[in-house]
């Protein structure tokens, strides 16, 4: 029986935190340059730099490297590609991460074949950074080049169901009714094809690894860019035969990931086979255009078709998606499941496939597959309450479910429902005139748009570590990741609310792989798996005190069960009595102990997960303003309401949404990786073409959250805000463009050109 | 990047002869460009002859009326001077439409003459490119060409000068003042870029070791009647898709004088003389502002269909000259559109 976090004094104290919005602990070392990425750790003895080569063609096999060249330049030391890569494990088996898709791993320098364009070839070692980077730059390689096919549409018709296998990915649902009959015998209907081409995750900080070789063994200090230290702390060990105690890897910060760090990046690899054959701290830091030669949110199409009876309620509905993937792995999302999810249909039908292209296998970005999904099906939902006569509101409302139509589960809790109300009402939706082209200001269109979205709530298996020392300050730790989401923060928060101590007296550590395992920084459920551990080994740490302070002499904790009592303002209380009361500290102090600790567990209830659809939920509203001449499209306004469970810290909560509500813009308006399919090659691998807002591009975005209680979907009732702020936004923002203009652009980025 | 010498040079003459005596030199300014270049390895001058200590960042009046911008001025400065926001906003507000705040505390205005294009294949070694290595071919001609231009290109190249500085230069009649090693010469703004034929390595008219030592303007700098539309993928940080420098002279409704460039549309600021010659002794209305569109693009030519190719810089290109011809004879909305200011925040 899990238990709920201490429920709040009806007096207000210092020690009650959650749900309050507490400025980021991490804050002060990241605005004041304290806090160490990746590539800022310094190393034990001299430090030597590695820089990576990549493939210029897309397909084709090395013939010839001419490395004496550059090893004959003074102070670079190695040139480690296919022909000297040491064979440290040849079975496919052993480069599968956590979450790597079905299929055979990329492997790095392993076979002179050349499978993607940018595909990393070689690693030039040097003294000096400019020495490696110099190098690099006049080695000759020579290529067989071999024709390649990067281009999506013309493999269409070697698509293939895509097989089970990845990380979160959930099938299509089953079919229901018959949909073709359906679609063809209802009054209103509508059909519509949507893409939108590769997306690169483009965090700000660049993939490095720096590998501190410790001279003892094998032994070294992997400071990796990563969303998981774990992940890729397994993923070196089978490669290397390297131990967890030689293999120690550290994340202290990350600048971003968005997913690209879900799996271990190749330098990572590339840095440590050079650290082990030179036995020599190394550094591999990878350029901004290095950053396109690796995964990407995958090229898709999609085709929708919805019908309704007369008065809009939907009797058909079939989503279908085909998405690019490598040659070599099978890389899935979940696209077509989520309209199922929001829309009860007694007629549907899902499909998803990918066919295969030269190009690096995709990889989980924001949102994986919802973002995608959302985006069609929502635009195809606001065209459908249009073809039924009715607002699209009021049409998400009348075909509203509170069954999850996928799996006939009902919802843990969805408050959805209230998403749309208070959104609306923040918004004046009932302003709108429902007539396309109807709204101006000035000159220019204004169009007012609606989506709904919802995400997984979804926990792992996850592990904390709570040590309460003498003097009464508390150090949890947890090997989970703070990509930006304010991880260090809210577990803070959560570790003191449980034992009741002031926030200065707590302090969180995380990314470091001697501390207890966490799963990879994904899927919206860090708050929630480590979150729930964190409070796990405080309130293990809370028992033993318990125990310690019913020793004390005349304790008046006698008899109090656990259970019975609270943490609250570093006492010991008893609920029924609250002046029964002891000092955390007076208990540590009697005690006579140096220390106290627990371990801490969290992981998914698989009865729960049985009987429930488990789910967060969106709505976003977004104002336009289109100057038709010149088909430049503004948001000026967002609302974005979203119903997540507990909201553990408001700020940090709300810093995520605003964050995601800027990714869905950046995906309506911007975002797009061009692939040049005669050089299979992305071009735009840069800051300065690859788009994404700039402040000026962003306007005022409100953010509402509407709580749910659900402690089903967790033991600590959260359900997570990393991708749930992205979803609705670039659909509703599609939708108010259809509302300003009269146009539907089913084609993603929504750029200038698509509205003249 | 390669090894290379460096020379701080404090005269002009001086540095014209360090640079000339050195094989394989070439300038460096404010060196936004060329360091990124040399980062990039596109860019291997073995020597660079700096130019941060040259007596060149005054701005002046000149006899007659007009204003010398030195070669070695910021960009941040030139665009914030007094004179230059009193009589040739144009310049102002097109020198504040590019890059960053950042860059142009650091970019010169000489520099931004010779910055080069942003052309992706120009920008990326792995792939063919006749500006950056003739003979390889270009890539741009069938790939995703949506930053290359419809005007003036070749089969060679298709890549454009990705200035907005100089756009309003170019409509506002600019003249450059460069020093060699034979000494100072002139050239007419229209005159110091140019466009790729078959040498698209080639961006301008300098001769070897020419120094850029000023940039100079005429008198008039329509501060009554101009404008600088730019259109880009995003409110600022981009390079223009199009965008239109338009300076007037007007008489009630009736034009005078016309001046305009495009940018973002060819290898060079693109001006068009006899479309110029419609406007001038007419009447301002929509229809005309049409018609000289569709003379300007008459001749233009799109590289594909899509957004990731050019074509759509045809119809574009047309709307954005009327619009900035409407902006410049009503002085309506001298704020750029492309950055949406909300008025109820």
């Amino acid at each position: 029986m899990s238990q709920t976090i201490a429920t709040p004094p009806t007096v207000r104290l210092d020690s009650d935190v959650i749900g309050k919005p507490i400025n980021r602990t991490d804050g002060p070392a990241k605005v004041s340059g304290a806090a160490k990425y990746a590539a800022e750790f310094g190393v034990t003895g001299p430090l030597w730099y590695g820089y990576i080569v990549n493939s210029p063609v897309a397909k084709g096999k090395i013939t010839k490297i001419h490395a004496d060249e550059v090893l004959a330049i003074q102070g670079v030391h190695k040139v480690f590609s296919h022909e000297n890569v040491p064979s440290f494990a040849w079975f496919d088996r052993a480069y599968k991460d956590d979450v790597a898709p079905g299929g055979s791993p990329f492997r790095p320098l392993h076979e002179p074949e050349i499978m993607f364009s940018q595909q990393p070839v070689v690693l030039v070692v040097a003294e000096t950074f400019e020495l490696a980077r110099y190098a690099a730059s006049v080695l000759r390689i020579e290529y067989d080049v071999e024709e390649h096919n990067t281009d999506l549409n013309s493999v269409i018709g070697e698509a293939f169901d895509a097989p089970r296998g990845k990380t979160g990915f959930v099938p299509p649902p089953k079919p229901k009714g018959d949909m073709n009959k359906a679609f063809a015998e209802a009054p209103h209907k509508v059909a519509g094809e949507y893409i939108h081409r590769a997306q690169h995750h483009n965090p700000m900080e660049m993939f490095a690894t720096t590998v501190d070789w410790l001279g003892d063994g094998k032994k070294m200090k992997i400071y990796d860019k990563t969303q998981g230290a774990p992940n890729v702390q397994q993923y070196l060990a089978k490669i290397f035969g390297l131990s967890t105690d030689e293999a120690r890897v550290i994340s202290k910060f990350t600048g971003g990931g968005f997913g690209s760090g879900l799996r271990p990046q190749y330098q990572v690899f590339l840095a440590v086979m050079a650290a082990l054959e030179l036995e020599h701290s190394i550094r591999v830091v990878m350029t901004r255009s290095q950053m396109f030669s690796f995964g990407h949110r995958p090229h898709t199409l999609q085709k929708l078709r919805i019908a309704t009876d007369e008065q809009g309620h939907i009797q058909a509905l079939e989503h279908k998606a085909l998405a690019e993937t490598s040659h070599f792995e099978n890389a899935t999302e979940t696209v077509v499941n989520w309209s199922g999810i929001l829309y009860n249909s007694p007629n549907t039908n899902f499909d998803y496939q990918l066919s295969k292209i030269d190009v690096f296998t995709p990889l989980d970005m924001r949102a994986p597959g919802a973002a995608t999904g959302n985006f069609a099906s929502e635009s195809a939902i606001d065209e459908m309450a249009y073809k039924a006569g009715l607002d699209p509101l009021d049409f998400r409302l009348l075909n509203y479910t509170y069954t999850d139509p996928t799996e006939n589960k009902p919802f843990t809790s969805k408050r959805l429902d209230d998403c749309l109300h208070e959104g609306a009402a923040r918004f004046g939706w009932d302003q709108r005139n429902p007539e396309p082209r109807s709204m101006r200001d000035g000159n220019l269109l204004v169009g007012w748009g609606v989506a709904s979205g919802c995400w997984d709530a979804s926990m792992q298996k996850a592990a904390a570590k709570a040590v309460l020392s003498a003097d009464g300050h508390l150090t949890v730790s947890s090997a989970t990741n703070d990509q930006g989401a304010g991880t260090y923060v809210i577990m803070t928060q959560m570790a003191a609310q449980t034992l009741g101590l002031p926030m200065e007296q707590v302090t969180f550590n995380l990314g470091d792989t001697e501390m207890p395992a966490a799963p990879v920084q994904g899927g919206s459920w860090t708050a929630n798996s480590v979150g729930a551990a964190v409070q796990n080994a405080c309130q293990e740490v809370g028992k033993k005190l318990l125990k310690l302070a019913q020793k004390m002499d005349n304790s008046p904790l006698d008899g109090v069960d656990f259970e019975d009592a609270q943490f609250v303002d570093g006492h010991i209380r008893a609920n029924e009595d609250i002046t029964r009361s002891v000092a955390i500290e007076d208990i540590l102090a009697a005690s006579g102990e140096s220390k106290i600790e627990a371990e801490g567990k969290a992981g998914p209830n698989p009865i729960n997960m049985l009987k429930y659809s488990m789910h967060s939920h969106n709505a976003a509203f977004v104002e336009v303003k289109v100057d038709e001449d010149l088909g430049t499209i503004h948001v000026t306004r967002v609302v974005n309401a979203v119903a997540a469970g507990r909201i553990l810290n408001p700020k940090t909560a709300r810093s995520q949404v605003l964050g995601g509500t800027v990714w869905g813009l950046s995906m309506a308006l911007m975002e797009e990786t061009y692939l040049n399919n005669d050089l299979g090659r992305y071009m735009n691998h840069n800051y300065a073409e690859y788009h994404i807002p700039v402040n000026a591009d962003i306007h005022k975005i409100d953010v509402i959250f509407v709580e749910e209680e659900d402690d089903i979907a967790s033991p600590i009732g959260v359900k997570g805000v990393g991708e749930i702020g992205m979803l609705g936004v670039a659909a509703a923002i599609a939708n108010a463009v259809y509302h300003a203009t009269g146009k539907r652009v089913r084609e993603l980025p929504l750029t200038s050109d698509k509205l003249l | 990047m390669n090894s290379f010498t460096l020379t701080q040079a404090t005269a002009a003459d001086e540095a014209v002869r360090d640079n000339t005596s050195h094989d394989g030199a070439a300038y460096l300014g404010g060196g936004t460009n060329l360091v990124d270049l040399m980062k990039y390895n596109l860019e291997r001058p073995s020597h660079l002859t700096s130019l941060g200590l040259l007596p060149l960042t005054d701005i002046t009046t000149l006899p007659g009326g007009g204003l010398r911008l030195g070669a070695l001025a910021t960009n941040a400065d030139t665009a914030w001077h007094p004179e230059v926001e009193a009589r040739y906003p144009l310049l102002s507000q097109t020198i504040l439409a590019g890059a960053t705040p950042q860059l142009r505390n650091a970019a010169t205005n000489g520099g931004n003459l010779n910055q080069r294009t942003r052309c992706y294949y120009f920008y990326d070694l792995a792939t063919p490119c006749n500006k950056r290595e003739p003979g390889s071919g270009c890539s741009a001609l069938t790939g995703p060409n949506r930053v290359c231009g419809v005007l003036g290109t070749s089969e060679s190249c298709i890549a454009t000068q990705p200035s907005d500085m100089c756009v309003a230069l170019a409509a506002l009649e600019a003249v450059v003042r460069v020093q060699g090693p034979d000494g100072e010469r002139t050239i007419k703004f229209d005159d110091y870029h140019r466009l790729p034929g078959d040498h698209p390595e080639k961006d301008n008219t300098l001769n070897p070791g020419e120094l850029v030592v000023s940039i100079d303007l005429p008198a008039e700098g329509y501060a009554d009647h101009f404008t600088y539309l730019k259109l880009r993928d995003r409110s600022s940080y981009a390079f223009a898709l199009v965008s239109v420098a338009v300076g007037l002279k007007m008489n009630g409704n009736t034009i005078e004088k016309a001046r305009f460039a495009l940018g973002g549309v060819a290898h060079k600021p693109w001006r068009d003389q006899e479309a110029e010659k419609m406007l001038e002794g007419q009447t301002a209305s929509p229809d005309l502002f049409r018609q000289v569109a569709a003379k300007v693009f008459a001749e233009a030519k799109g590289y594909g269909e899509g957004s990731l190719h050019n074509s759509f810089k045809i119809e574009l290109g047309k709307r954005a000259i009327v619009r900035a011809l409407k902006q410049a004879t009503e002085m309506s909305q001298v704020v750029n559109p492309n950055v949406f200011l909300n008025s109820n925040p």
